[in-house]
């Protein structure tokens, strides 16, 4: 091969016909109340983690449902559990267990 | 001597004013230009938010008709002012009225117009109203060729809140069809994915943001973007690109059938029509009322009334609600 | 596909073309990467359509690389373009084609800013008058050159002696049409079929007997986008754009890329070529890659002119397997012969792409 000195950038579009989707379909099994979420950010706004940290509960859930799972699951490391998002969610999204399959994937995704 | 009212639209609008002024005891005629009455409801499926069948408040309206005079097949023409009466040229004929209602509703988006989308061209790319004819037909959604769907993408605001084709208005119940629609896809073809490409979703009405919820909880996925493009892939497919605006990333995906959410637009008859009798229009094309507010039956010219979509889109309540207003201010001018 | 949906757009999106007395202005980048290219266009509008084409030795570049990388200000670009238009009133004519879809769309957007706000107008005419001591006049009719051969598209089939047709099958070859981006996209109603379904470069492929392949990524850009290239740097974003095209349309094989714009009919070839020796890959089946052609270098080949009389052989993937498809003869021998005959070396065989068929 030879190196011109450049290459093709490398496209940064979401691609659902190649996306992996198996977190999320592995989420709504266990916690169908995953599919509730209406994008509104209160999670985000009250999150504890996120004061200090750019994690982002809802972030990380549209990761999950565009198939970037390892990025979904390193984000899912830095939540603290307090419950605070659980708490104010408007649609009763079981966010804590959401956390918590997230990282039961971490330990069983090679 | 009986009062004479001319009711111009055949559809929900025209048939319940009609209705009520029949009840209040005067001669109605009821003018529409297709040769079924019922406008695009009869056209339709099921009806959100509680899925009833459309049929149902069509033939409710149309069997509690008592003695309106219903001339179907009728294009009105033109409509003059004589003596303080109305002449209305229909089919060649002339009828005399003291009252007119125009009720002439509206015609869903010309949905080739918005060309990037492909309607016209692509075999699988269809309206919600070419979607609601399939359930009618055959109970569920079919690709060109006859297979069954496994992705299904509704757009909304299709010839809505879109000033690149002159419609920079919402038309109100694309968002809560499309809701609909996605929910019943996924009832007749359970393991078909359905994704609705949204800007806002707006469920302003009883039952509405149920139905979204229910749409969630079925596995129906939202996107927040609007349609870029679509373009045939093979097999007849469909490819499309959109900004997934949550996530800030271009998103592009392949499916069976693309649905457009044809939002609804000013009846160009009624444009002609309205020019006839000197009424002016509001800045989407629609028939402009006296008063928004206070006055929205009533209009500029003595003894001429608009009821229901010509007026602005509106969905089957709200236009039921408005044709009993028009019935009663329509009594309150004749008994004057 | 359903072709009357298409054909109702073609209709709606037709404009005036002139019917003789053309003053023809050179593309920048078709003269010095396909000198013979504009050559063609010439011969056929003059020796085949009989039609008169008038050229100016003193006629300049519209400047529209520079303006669209930020290097000439749009005072500058507007006063050029005035000088050009004064040079065609000067020669008597006043049907404007240039050979480039840059300056197309240049000429277009300088026009419609004249309509638009007249005081720009007016501060041009000054400034050339100051700089030239000209004066100028619009074109009476402003068409691409691409919109001419459009416009005797049936004429030039009639005079041909190919087709667009495999000779061993007898089937219609595959072409995918590639419209420059200024073309249209600025302005929908200026070109042949509109900005989303053009019709310019498919009623030339229907014409000679081809089959259009509509494909996903029909309307991306090729990638060139003027600074994306000119700088090293970004230049993998032009790469990168022109392989999504080559990606989007290999599941279809098409025979040929037909290009109405001088830097797409570039970017398309030499891209290519580029990314053979890169990844290793060719988007054909048999490590040839895709021809491409402009839409005059098709015409001259479908009209019988000879293959590297034309310049053909100024592509960087070779054209043999299209001329072998329609059963066009070319003598090998011939390919690196200058103008007088004499030997030009043949260049360095590329690794991983086939130079020869």
């Amino acid at each position: 091969m030879i190196d011109f000195g450049f290459t093709p950038f490398a496209a940064g579009v979401t691609d659902l016909d190649k996306a992996n989707l198996s977190l999320a379909k592995q989420i709504t099994e266990h916690e169908p109340s995953f599919n509730l979420c209406i994008s509104c950010g209160s999670c985000s706004a009250t999150c504890t983690a996120g004061q200090f940290t750019k994690f982002s509960f809802r972030v990380m859930c549209h990761q999950i449902r565009k198939g970037n799972t390892t990025l979904a699951i390193e984000e899912a490391s830095k939540c603290m559990l307090c419950g605070k998002c659980t708490l104010i969610c408007p649609r009763n999204v079981n966010t804590r267990n959401i956390i918590r399959l997230v990282r039961k994937a971490q330990t069983t995704t090679p | 001597m009986t009062k004479t009212v001319a009711i111009i639209g055949g559809g929900v609008a025209g048939l319940e004013t009609a209705k009520q002024l029949n009840s209040l005891g005067y001669s109605v005629k009821l003018f529409e230009k297709s040769n079924t009455l019922g406008g695009h409801v009869a056209k339709w499926d099921r009806l959100f938010p509680n899925k009833r069948h459309a049929s149902e408040v069509v033939s409710s309206l149309t069997l509690s008709q008592g003695n309106t005079q219903t001339l179907v097949g009728t294009t009105v023409s033109s409509i003059k002012r004589q003596h303080g009466n109305f002449i209305i040229s229909a089919n060649s004929n002339n009828h005399e009225a003291d009252a007119v209602v125009l009720a002439t509703g509206f015609e869903l988006f010309p949905a080739e117009k918005k060309e990037e989308y492909g309607y016209g061209l692509f075999e699988n790319v269809i309206t919600s109203a070419d979607l609601e004819q399939m359930f009618i037909k055959h109970g569920k959604p079919a690709m060109a060729s006859g297979h069954k769907p496994v992705r299904i993408a509704f757009i909304h605001c299709v010839g809505s809140r879109d000033e690149k084709v002159n419609r920079p208005y919402c038309s109100k119940v694309c968002c809560v069809t499309a809701v609909k629609q996605a929910i019943e896809v996924k009832e007749a073809i359970p393991n078909c994915e359905v994704f609705c490409f949204y800007m806002d979703l707006r469920m302003f009405g009883p039952g509405y943001e149920d139905l979204y919820k229910e749409a969630q909880s079925k596995g129906v996925t939202f996107i927040r973007g609007r349609l870029s493009e679509s373009s045939e892939i093979e097999g007849g497919r469909v490819q499309i690109k959109a900004e997934d605006t949550l996530a800030s990333t271009p998103l592009k995906m392949s499916v069976d059938i693309v649905v457009l959410m044809v939002g609804m637009s000013p009846q160009l008859d009624t444009s002609k029509l309205a020019a006839d009798l000197g009424l002016s229009l509001n800045a989407d094309g629609f028939i402009a009322a006296t008063d928004l507010h206070t006055n929205p039956t009533e209009t500029t010219t003595k003894g001429v009334f608009v009821t229901g979509a010509c007026t602005g889109p509106n969905n089957i309540t709200d236009t039921v609600n408005a044709a009993k207003a028009t019935a009663l201010d329509v009594h309150n001018y004749l008994s004057r | 596909m359903k072709l009357e949906g298409k054909r109702k757009i073609w209709n709606e999106y037709q404009k005036e073309i002139a019917d003789d007395k053309y003053f023809y202005v050179r593309s920048c980048i078709r003269q010095a990467v396909f000198p013979g290219s504009e050559n063609t266009y010439l011969r056929i509008m003059r020796d085949v359509l009989k039609k008169d084409v008038h050229e100016s030795a003193h006629h300049t570049t519209c400047t529209g690389i520079g303006y669209h990388t930020e290097v000439v200000p749009f005072e500058t670009i507007q006063t050029v373009v005035a000088r050009n238009f004064a040079l065609m009133r000067e020669a008597g004519y006043e049907n404007y084609t240039p050979s480039c879809v840059t300056s197309f769309g240049i000429y277009t957007e300088v026009l419609d800013t004249w309509h638009h706000f007249p005081e720009e107008r007016k501060r041009t005419a000054e400034y050339l008058k100051k700089a030239t001591q000209r004066d100028f006049q619009e074109p009476g009719n402003m068409a691409h050159t691409s919109d001419i051969i459009y416009k005797f598209r049936h004429q030039i089939a009639e005079k041909s002696k190919y087709k667009l047709i495999n000779k061993a099958t007898g089937l219609p070859l595959k072409v995918v049409d590639h419209i420059g981006c200024h073309y249209a996209k600025m302005f929908p109603a200026k070109g042949i079929g509109g900005a989303e379904h053009p019709h310019v470069l498919a009623g030339l492929i229907e014409a000679f007997g081809g089959e259009v392949i509509d494909y996903p990524e029909r309307r991306h850009c090729c990638g060139f986008g003027f600074r994306q290239y000119f700088i090293k740097a970004n230049r993998g974003y032009s790469i990168a754009a022109s392989k999504k095209k080559f990606e989007s349309m290999e599941p279809y094989q098409p025979d040929l890329i037909l290009t109405n714009c001088p830097g797409c009919n570039f970017f398309m070839d030499r891209w290519q070529y580029a990314l053979a020796e890169m990844e290793g890959k060719t988007y054909d089946t048999k490590g040839n890659g895709i021809p491409v052609l402009a839409y005059e270098e098709l015409a001259g080949l479908m009209l019988g002119f000879d293959p590297w009389e034309m310049g053909l052989q100024m592509h960087q993937v070779g054209i043999e397997t299209l001329m072998d498809k329609i059963g066009i003869p070319y003598n090998l021998n011939e390919k690196y012969k200058g103008a007088k005959g004499e030997d030009l070396g043949v260049p360095e065989s590329p690794r991983n792409i086939n130079f020869y068929k």
